[in-house]
Formats: C-alpha cells, sequence, structure tokens
C-alpha cells in the first residue's frame, strides 16, 4: 500500500499484514473503538492491504462525535453570555450545534478560547476573577482525570468562577449496547490503548466474560494495531476467547491508581445520551453533589433544550459500526469536513472526517 | 482527543501543591501535571494527554511514537503550538 511504505517499520508491517493474510480462514469484523485508531487504520491502509481476511468497522470512541446536540447548544448559550468565558478543546468549538457552533459564538461577540489542557481554564479563572470561567469538558475516561484534578485544584484555590459543563461518556457501557444490538456483526474489539492506560484492562475482562467475544488492547501505531488484529485472529481462529493487552508499553492491569482515585473523588457515574445513538444508562460521568459549585449546569440557568439530527446523517448507523462512511449518500457530495451535515465529519477522529481525508471518497463516486 | 503524547520530563517542580514537569516534545517544551505518574523523574519520559502525564514510557518508544505522530501531522492538534512555553534560560 502506497500510504504504509511511508512509514518507517513497513517491513514489520507488512509482515504481520502477511501473517494475518495467512491465518485468516474468513473475514472476521473486528472494530477498533477508537477514533485515533480508526485515523491510523485508514491513513495507512490497513483496511484495505488485509484484503478479505479481515473486515474493520470502526466505534463510537470519538468525543468530539458522541457529545449529544443539546450540550453543544448549551456551550453555545454560556458562551453568549456577557460574563461568561468559554473554554474547551480545538475540535469542539467546530462542531455545528442545532443551530450554530462556538465559532460563531465567538465571532458575535462572545469570549470563546481554545485551551489544551483544562489546567489553563483553571489558571484563566485565577487571573481573571472578573469572568466566570466555563470549561466545556468532554471525553472518554482518558480525559476524566484532567478535569478532575482541574476541579480538585479549584477547590484548593477556593475560586468561585470556575466550573466544568461535563459532557463525560464511558466506553464499555456503549460496547454493551452494541453486543447486544441484534444487528451487531463484531466478532472481536480493539479497545482503546490510553483509556486503558487511566482505567486499566478489569472491565474489558468482564465484557470478554459476559459476551465471549475476543478484546485485545490496543496501541495507536501502524504495527501495534497490525499486532492487536493479529491477536484477534489469532484468538478467534484457535476458538479462544480472552483479553489480551498488545499495548502493554504503557498499559497495565490495574490502569493508573492515582488517576482513577482523582475520579472517583470528584465524578459519579450517571447515565448519558451519545449523539447519533441515544441515551444509555449508566455510560457516563457527572460531578458529584459535593462538587456542585464547580457545576455549570447547576450553576446557571440552562434552558431546556431539545436538538434534532440532520435527517440526512447516518451517523448513528456509522458509529455503531453497521455502516461505513462511504456508505452514506450524502458523503464527500453534500456532507464534507467544510459543510459537515453530523459530527464524525468534524472531528478529526471521527470516521468521517478520516475517509474523506484520504481520499476514499474518489471512491465512493 | 484520546492520543497522548510521549514527551521528556527535563525540570520538576512543586507548583501550588501540584508535582509540575517540563516535557520535552520534539523542540516544543509543555508544562505538565505529574501526580499521576508519582515514579517519574527527571530525564524519564512520560506519555502526556491534555498536560498531564498518565504513564511512564521507554525511551526508544518514546522517540519513535513522537515521530509517528509528528509525520501524521496530530502534534499541531494536540500540542496547540500557540501557548507554548518558551524555553528557560
Amino acid at each position: 500500500m502506497k500510504y504504509l511504505d511511508e512509514y518507517r517499520d513497513a517491513k514489520i508491517a507488512h509482515g504481520l499484514a502477511a501473517e494475518i493474510r495467512r491465518r485468516s480462514t474468513k473475514p472476521w469484523v473486528l472494530m477498533e473503538i477508537c477514533g485515533g485508531q480508526t485515523h491510523t487504520l485508514v491513513r495507512y491502509g490497513i483496511d484495505d492491504l488485509l484484503g478479505n481476511s479481515v473486515e474493520l468497522v470502526h466505534g463510537p470512541g470519538c468525543p468530539v462525535c458522541v457529545t449529544p446536540l443539546e450540550m453543544i447548544d448549551r456551550a453555545i448559550a454560556l458562551a453568549r453570555r456577557p460574563e461568561v468565558t468559554l473554554l474547551s478543546y480545538g475540535d469542539m468549538l467546530r462542531v455545528p450545534g442545532s443551530g450554530s457552533d462556538l465559532f460563531h459564538a465567538k465571532a458575535e461577540g462572545g469570549e470563546v478560547r481554545v485551551v489544551y489542557s483544562p489546567t489553563d481554564a483553571v489558571q484563566l479563572a485565577r487571573t481573571r476573577p472578573d469572568r466566570k470561567v466555563v470549561f466545556f469538558a468532554i471525553g472518554f475516561e482518558t480525559t476524566a482525570p484532567a478535569h478532575a484534578m482541574a476541579v480538585l485544584q479549584a477547590a484548593k484555590l477556593g475560586l468561585k468562577n470556575f466550573s466544568l459543563l461535563v459532557s463525560h461518556v464511558l466506553v464499555p457501557p456503549a460496547i454493551r449496547v452494541l453486543l447486544a444490538s441484534p444487528k451487531n456483526r463484531v466478532e472481536g474489539f480493539i479497545a482503546p490503548g490510553h483509556v486503558c492506560t487511566v482505567v486499566g484492562c478489569q472491565e474489558y475482562q468482564e465484557l470478554v466474560k459476559e459476551f465471549h467475544v475476543p478484546i485485545v488492547v490496543g496501541g495507536f501505531e501502524p504495527v501495534d494495531l497490525l499486532e492487536a488484529i493479529n491477536m484477534l485472529v489469532a484468538q478467534l481462529e484457535e476458538g479462544r476467547v480472552g483479553m489480551e493487552n498488545q499495548y502493554t508499553r504503557s498499559v497495565q492491569y490495574q490502569g493508573n491508581q492515582p488517576a482513577r482515585e482523582a475520579v472517583a473523588r470528584v465524578f459519579e457515574i450517571s447515565d448519558r445520551k451519545w449523539r447519533g445513538i441515544g441515551s444509555i444508562p449508566l455510560s457516563g460521568l457527572r460531578l458529584k453533589q459535593e462538587f456542585a459549585a464547580f457545576d455549570a449546569e447547576r450553576i446557571f440557568d440552562l434552558a431546556e433544550v431539545r436538538a434534532e439530527e440532520p435527517s440526512e446523517c447516518i451517523s448513528a448507523e456509522v458509529l455503531l459500526g453497521h455502516k461505513k462512511p462511504t456508505d452514506c449518500p450524502a458523503f464527500g457530495a453534500r456532507c464534507s469536513p467544510e459543510k459537515p451535515l453530523g459530527a464524525p465529519m468534524v472531528s478529526t477522529e471521527g470516521a468521517c472526517a478520516a475517509y474523506y481525508q484520504y481520499r476514499r471518497h474518489v471512491a465512493a463516486v | 482527543m484520546c492520543l497522548a503524547i510521549p514527551g521528556k520530563v527535563t525540570q520538576i517542580e512543586v507548583k501550588d501543591g501540584i508535582r509540575m514537569g517540563r516535557v520535552l516534545f520534539g523542540g516544543i517544551a509543555r508544562q505538565a501535571c505529574l501526580d499521576f505518574v508519582p515514579e517519574a523523574k527527571e530525564g524519564d519520559y512520560v506519555m502526556v494527554h491534555v498536560g498531564f502525564a498518565i504513564s511512564v514510557v521507554d525511551q526508544d518508544e518514546a522517540e519513535r511514537t513522537y515521530a509517528l505522530l509528528e509525520s501524521m501531522g496530530v502534534l499541531a492538534d494536540e500540542l496547540s503550538p500557540e501557548e507554548v512555553v518558551p524555553p528557560k534560560a
């Protein structure tokens, strides 16, 4: 493949791909959960390289993609308040809500800023006591410890002008929804390496037991992903079902204990709505009552917002791995990163954006 | 967003009760919180996600991953270069 040949470990990657093709007796359907992994797979043409030995479907692990429209609308409403400075990660600013996006709120005079870390937001609140600083805290388990520490730091500093607009989701409940669906075709999962760096592997071990499906925790490089796929195919061909860890250089079985403790101290598990998927019980985090003073949804009077997705967008099917981005009639035509119909085309980790960026739309026409 | 970038810890100090490290990502230096990796010391390589080190990794692995992320063009998004920490004299 032309993309993979640019990679410095191309020889090892080609060797692994040959091993997978040799080993596989049927096109096993495997899902990578994390959008960062989707990006690598498509960028390096790994799915093409494996031919029909494996079918890769892309999972819901793009935090920007699954943040519900209502939360984006709430963030925009906050950004329009004259006393509020709204901060978040870069990707979040480009995602359309039901009527606008945060960049437009900024152009209309709202104080909206991109920050690298939630600690930058705490710092800003400290130096600007005249502003109500709200950090739009989105993400999976990887980002939660950073948000927890920001709250602990703000509490320690006695800040009264710092809060989080929390839209936190958890990976395992989404995998359960996928596996319980009658439409599920996924026979093995690559679990997200950085999520597992934080939370460890135990929850994934439980999923393996509950659903009898192999799971391999994988890294983010082409060789990591090929190795994880090879481990999954080996299990499937040998009729084994287990939880294995490919990404041992970062992931320990028990995860990162101090990070998990910070999350447990600040957050509690709650129901969450996922964009494109709907409400999933106990699939996210919210701030504990003890930290209500840092919860933007409790501090500000945010009207209940109901929002509808554009009817043509098939992001739900894409996020659940039922369809590929190129199955969408709007893909590359009425939907592009410049004019997105849905979030997977906006975020750099969205499957539609990855397909678009690496020119799969050419093949689809 | 769930990417973590490997970098080298060059200096550690405690600020406001938080253990912070100056971490070098290629030519870019940033402050990262080291509270989740109490074992990390100066000279170690850590995986950093949104300003927090989440694991300590081997140097060779870290350098290889960094080179790959750089070639993929994802570092600008993750490290937001407009807020680069100026190197200390």
